[in-house]
């Protein structure tokens, strides 16, 4: 590319800046070009195939063999799939679960982030551990607790194992043995308050509360997650200067009033992320109870993911199936699309 | 994104509160460790336990002998899987990394009109629950003739892969100086060339964080695994794992040997490089 003579070199110029022009005319038309055929597949697998899946939906289809004609009155599959007891079971467990796993996750995260926020000797080591459940499959996290939750064995030895069992029994109180994910019953159920004010709430079938066996799965899942959160904890921490604290602890804050009212405020967009994803995996939670509990006993621990595999490739009623992942589509958007929207506007 | 992590300094404290402190701060810390280790050190002391020797009230001892214990029959039962997974896991990685590196590039450097809305329309791709395009999916491979083959599962995990690829490669060209486009521009060359001469070569680590974070995702995977391949030979270890655990016929013992076999893979890539798996982990939940 060395260019000895200037006459050679001023028509070299020329002639880069020709194809330069030509170049750059071709290159704004080769950038959507290019991007076409990933854009044009996305648009087809995610937003053709969900207007499909909808329009299964509004189908008669509930054999193996397809059948596309619509069902009268169109829509119905939904308040039918509404008024089944089971995917109303789903969703309360979605519910119960939702709140129990957030808690512990965004809790447990943000303790462990802080505690590795003062740089003492072996955070890289403690934070490795912590996040290591996340780099497992669910499947592989359901199987180890399925075995801890196993009521004969695993945690409950560990309970026998501090003695309080023998102290119970001095006294004639029942063992402390939890079933775990073998609990069918649910707790701290309202339908009773609510029938005292709505008389027909006596008559649902679906026990509104919180089934203790999906606190169990709850727990698994948060030490499967909570890595996560405490990594993009870790993540915001990293970021707020330390001139801020040294502030805070030149004004005498103590730690706690540190964190409390200086550093966790701070870190406010980080949790309305980690809300956000973790919201959004609990909503769509299906291989990690798949493997621990399934249904579970009497619909404890079924979650609307476990429904739509179950309508689609056990019973093959495949308007159900549809209808409910729409439904979880459509939870799962309310959490998303604002998210998304407001990244798009930061860009 | 690769200074996230870097210690931010000390915070002053009076120096014998800080060690009090600190004594508290490690009984925590290792009371944590122990609570997130505790499944690890289930799955494999029973992996490694002879049923002969050891029932299921023996759950937290060690092994009396080491015989390998359940691992000689998972290994029987889990190779073909663990096979399946490699033979798929791999080019998956691959073709999903590399759509995502040219379109991270364009979405980022050679961004035009509606460019952005389209990014994001691609990254909703990647929080949708995927029963809701199950029935669709299914059919299309049928008719294209990948229903039930290793090869369709393949190719749903590059399409599926694309939104978290891009976005990662989006992030991180958004980050390479502009005036290198510009200044390859001025030196003539042209958008390809520019992607691969001067953007590709400095992608090496976006492709190292790409590869790990989809390795680990793909090789996860449980849902695409069980519902796109039938033939048991061609399922995914995850798919295996899972048929394995719901049988009586087998020992506990072989269950918790074939959990670890199953994570041994993904457990290594993240010891060994768990710096990269972070980066992926953060880049793919936050905008660079």
């Amino acid at each position: 590319m060395a260019v000895t003579s200037p006459a050679l070199a001023q028509e070299a110029r020329l002639a880069t800046a020709t194809v330069r022009r030509r170049r750059f005319n071709l290159d704004r038309f080769l950038s959507p070009l290019l991007l076409a055929p990933s854009a044009v597949v996305i648009f087809i697998f995610v937003y053709g195939f969900i207007g499909y899946t909808f329009f299964v939906s509004l189908t008669n289809w509930k054999s193996a063999k397809p059948d596309m004609t619509i069902h009268r009155p169109v829509g119905a599959i939904y308040p039918d799939l509404f008024s089944q007891t089971r995917f109303q079971i789903d969703l309360r467990n979605t519910v119960v679960f939702t709140v129990a796993f957030l808690i512990m996750a965004v809790l447990g995260g943000l303790g462990l982030a802080i505690l590795l926020d003062r740089h003492i000797g072996g955070s890289g080591f403690f934070r490795s551990v912590f996040l290591f459940p996340y780099a497992l499959s669910f499947i592989t996290t359901g199987v180890a607790w399925r075995w801890l939750f196993n009521p004969e064995t695993g945690i409950n030895l560990l309970i026998d194992a501090t003695g309080i069992n023998k102290v119970l029994a001095a006294y004639g109180v029942e063992p402390l043995k939890p079933g775990w994910i073998t609990d069918p019953s649910v707790v701290w159920q309202l339908n009773g308050p609510i029938a005292a004010v709505f008389p027909p709430a006596g008559e649902w079938s679906l026990k509104l509360g919180v089934p203790v066996a999906m606190v169990a799965v709850a727990i698994a899942a948060a030490w499967q997650l909570s890595g996560f959160a405490m990594a993009m904890f870790l993540a915001g921490l990293g970021t707020i200067s330390h001139e801020v604290r040294e502030a805070a602890a030149l004004d005498g804050a103590s730690d706690y009033r540190l964190y409390k009212d200086v550093i966790i405020p701070l870190l406010n967009p980080i949790t309305i992320s980690v809300l956000i994803i973790l919201t959004h995996v609990s909503l769509k939670i299906f291989d990690l109870v798949f493997a621990m509990s399934g249904k579970g006993p009497g619909f404890a621990t079924d979650v609307p993911g476990i429904f739509v595999y179950e309508m689609i490739f056990r019973a093959q009623r495949f308007n159900f199936g549809a209808a409910a992942a729409i439904v979880m589509l459509i939870a799962v958007s309310v959490v998303i699309v604002p998210y998304l929207a407001r990244q798009l506007k930061d860009l | 994104m690769a200074t996230i992590l870097a210690p931010a300094g000390r915070v002053y404290v009076p120096r014998r509160k800080r060690r009090v402190g600190q004594y508290v701060v490690y009984a925590l810390l290792v009371a944590a460790t122990l609570f997130y280790l505790m499944p690890v050190y289930v799955m494999v002391v029973n992996g490694l336990k002879d049923k002969t020797y050891m029932t299921l009230s023996d759950m937290w001892k060690l092994p009396l002998y080491l015989n390998g214990g359940g691992f000689p029959v998972a290994w029987n039962v889990l190779s073909p899987s663990l096979w399946a997974s490699v033979r798929m896991v791999v080019p998956a990685t691959i073709g999903s990394a590399l759509l995502g590196a040219v379109n991270g590039y364009l979405l980022s450097k050679w961004k035009f009109r509606g460019s952005d809305v389209i990014f994001t329309l691609i990254l909703f791709g990647m929080f949708i629950p995927y029963q809701a395009i199950l029935i669709p999916l299914i059919r299309s491979l049928d008719l294209i003739g990948l229903y039930g083959k290793w090869q369709g599962l393949t190719l749903v995990h590059i399409i599926y892969g694309i939104p978290i690829t891009s976005l990662i490669f989006r992030n991180y060209f958004a980050n390479v100086p502009t005036e290198l486009v510009e200044a390859a521009r001025i030196d003539g060359a042209g958008l390809i060339q520019t992607f691969l001469q001067i953007m590709l070569p400095l992608s090496l680590p976006a492709f190292v964080v790409v590869g790990i974070f989809q390795f680990t995702n793909i090789w996860n995977d449980f849902l695409f695994g069980v519902t796109v391949v039938f033939n048991p030979a061609d399922q995914p270890v995850t798919v295996a794992l899972n048929n394995l655990n719901g049988t009586t016929s087998v020992d506990w013992t072989v269950v918790m040997a074939a959990a670890v076999l199953s994570a041994l893979p993904t457990a290594v890539v993240y010891v060994l490089l768990g710096r990269f798996f972070i980066r992926g982990l953060l880049a793919g939940s936050m905008k660079g």
